[in-house]
């Protein structure tokens, strides 16, 4: 396709596209690539820099986001797929609570749920989500819940005491 | 931007979607959960010319049951089929069971039935659930529709028989005898992964003999293979433990899986034939029977 051609494409929203998000509450319209990824969008169009991108092949769960209240891989998402979609990001989290953090996330502080840091916002997503419809997790059921999350310091260890701590002390 | 340029289309009927797949053919790709299309877009494994996303088209998603027939839209979300059947029992629960072992819940809330049958990786659950369960696959295009068996669907190495201009749009179930049990059974290397091997079987049973059974198998073989030597070797028999360690042992021998980095063509065979034991014992043994009592 030559220059010309392109430019025709783009005026007839093939390429480019209009879209309205509303993360952690907030209405975003935005005009994207319709090759921009959902992460992508998030962390350079609307600079919340909290989800993370790591392999970008939806096996690592460091770009974890809830849109419309379930947790999915921003990575295999188009942007564009999201228009109307509400979601929320690790930066939604605490304000959900209305505290400085949110449970799940004082947990991970107390129990040393993490050590770099890369993995931390997926995972909170995903152990917030679990907990959200599950009182007395088990451990094994705690592993399972994480497995679709890589972290590379902690060997899991924290983190799963972590979830179970907050299992105790979220009020849901 | 990882993706090559690719135009965006969002038809949002299935009529307006065959048309666009008919103009477009082979340059044409569809996206539907995107959790395989999308790393292979990043990838740039996949470039395709015009991508057409089809979660916008109305009347694609959904589950019902009419006249016995368990009707599963194209589009229905894995999340969304394994709530569904979370209390089915029978042969059904083979699909509760199959779509648990999907990725993760991540993954499961974006992909779709349609999608990872029409995607036919060879290690995948469900074209070896809806290939042991009888299945039929319907495929719409410009033309018209047609019902396609797993059989004559599934092709081989992440082919199927779907033409360019077709696209798939419902998986009807259909109903099994009373009597009948399923079992799904899965070895990976971690939670989530692809199969190393899995087996579906459903199996039903009249006064103790096999009256109906179908047997499916992902990772065996370069593509999704259904184990009609079993079948048949089952049928009018009481499957008896000798009867079962034999049929496996037999249809084992004879595969021929691709051998890769998590291990050689034997160790895919040694888990193809234990994995056929296990299911078949678990898919046949008596109401209420405990797990010892078929150990």
């Amino acid at each position: 396709m030559d220059v010309e051609e392109r430019t025709v494409a783009d005026q007839a929203d093939l390429r480019e596209r209009t879209i309205r998000v509303t993360v952690n509450g907030t209405t975003y319209e935005r005009t994207v690539s319709v090759r921009r990824s959902l992460v992508d969008f998030v962390r350079e169009d609307l600079e919340l820099t909290g989800s993370h991108v790591g392999c970008e092949h939806g096996v690592c769960g460091a770009c974890t986001v809830l849109m419309d209240g379930e947790p999915i891989r921003a990575c295999l998402m188009l942007a564009v797929q999201a228009d109307g979609a509400e979601l929320t990001t690790v930066e939604g989290l605490a304000p959900l609570s209305g505290e400085d953090l949110h449970p799940v996330q004082q947990a991970f502080w107390d129990h040393h749920g993490l050590q770099c840091g890369f993995c931390t916002s997926g995972i909170l997503l995903t152990a917030y989500d679990f907990l959200r419809d599950k009182h007395g997790a088990t451990e094994d059921e705690i592993r399972h819940a994480i497995s679709g999350n890589l972290c590379r310091c902690t060997g899991y260890q924290g983190i799963v005491r972590s979830i179970q701590a907050a299992d105790q002390t979220w009020e849901r | 931007m990882k993706p090559a340029p690719f135009d965006y289309l969002t038809p949002t009927s299935v009529d307006e979607t065959l048309a666009v797949l008919r103009e477009h053919e082979d340059d044409a790709k569809v996206l539907a959960g995107g959790q395989s299309l999308v790393p292979m877009l990043n990838f740039r494994l996949a470039r395709p010319e015009v991508l057409v996303d089809i979660n916008r088209v109305a009347g694609l998603a959904g589950i019902g049951v009419e006249d016995g027939t368990l009707r599963i839209g194209a589009m229905t979300r894995h999340r969304a089929l394994e709530t569904h059947l979370s209390s089915a029992d029978g042969a059904w629960a083979l699909l509760h069971e199959a779509v648990g072992h999907v990725g993760h819940a991540h993954i499961r809330s974006r992909g779709t039935v349609g999608g990872s049958l029409a995607h036919a990786d060879p290690s995948a659950e469900l074209p070896a659930a809806v290939s042991a369960l009888g299945a039929t696959l319907v495929v719409q295009s410009a033309d018209g529709t047609r019902e396609v068996a797993p059989e004559d669907f599934f092709e081989g190495f992440f082919t199927t028989s779907l033409a360019a201009d077709e696209l798939l749009t419902e998986i009807r179930v259909p109903a099994w005898p009373a009597g009948t049990r399923s079992s799904f059974l899965e070895v990976c290397r971690r939670r989530g992964d692809f199969a190393q091997v899995a087996v579906a079987a459903v199996v039903t049973l009249t006064d103790g003999r096999v009256t109906q059974a179908g047997v499916g198998l992902a990772g065996a073989a370069p593509g999704t293979v259904q184990a009609r030597s079993v079948v048949d070797g089952l049928l009018g028999r009481e499957p008896d433990a000798g009867t079962i360690a034999e049929l496996a042992a037999n249809f084992a021998a004879d595969l021929d899986p691709p051998p890769d980095s998590h291990g050689p063509a034997e160790y895919r065979r040694h888990l193809a034939r234990h994995l056929l034991v296990r299911a078949l014992t678990k898919a046949t043994r008596p109401a209420g029977a405990t797990r010892a009592s078929v150990a």
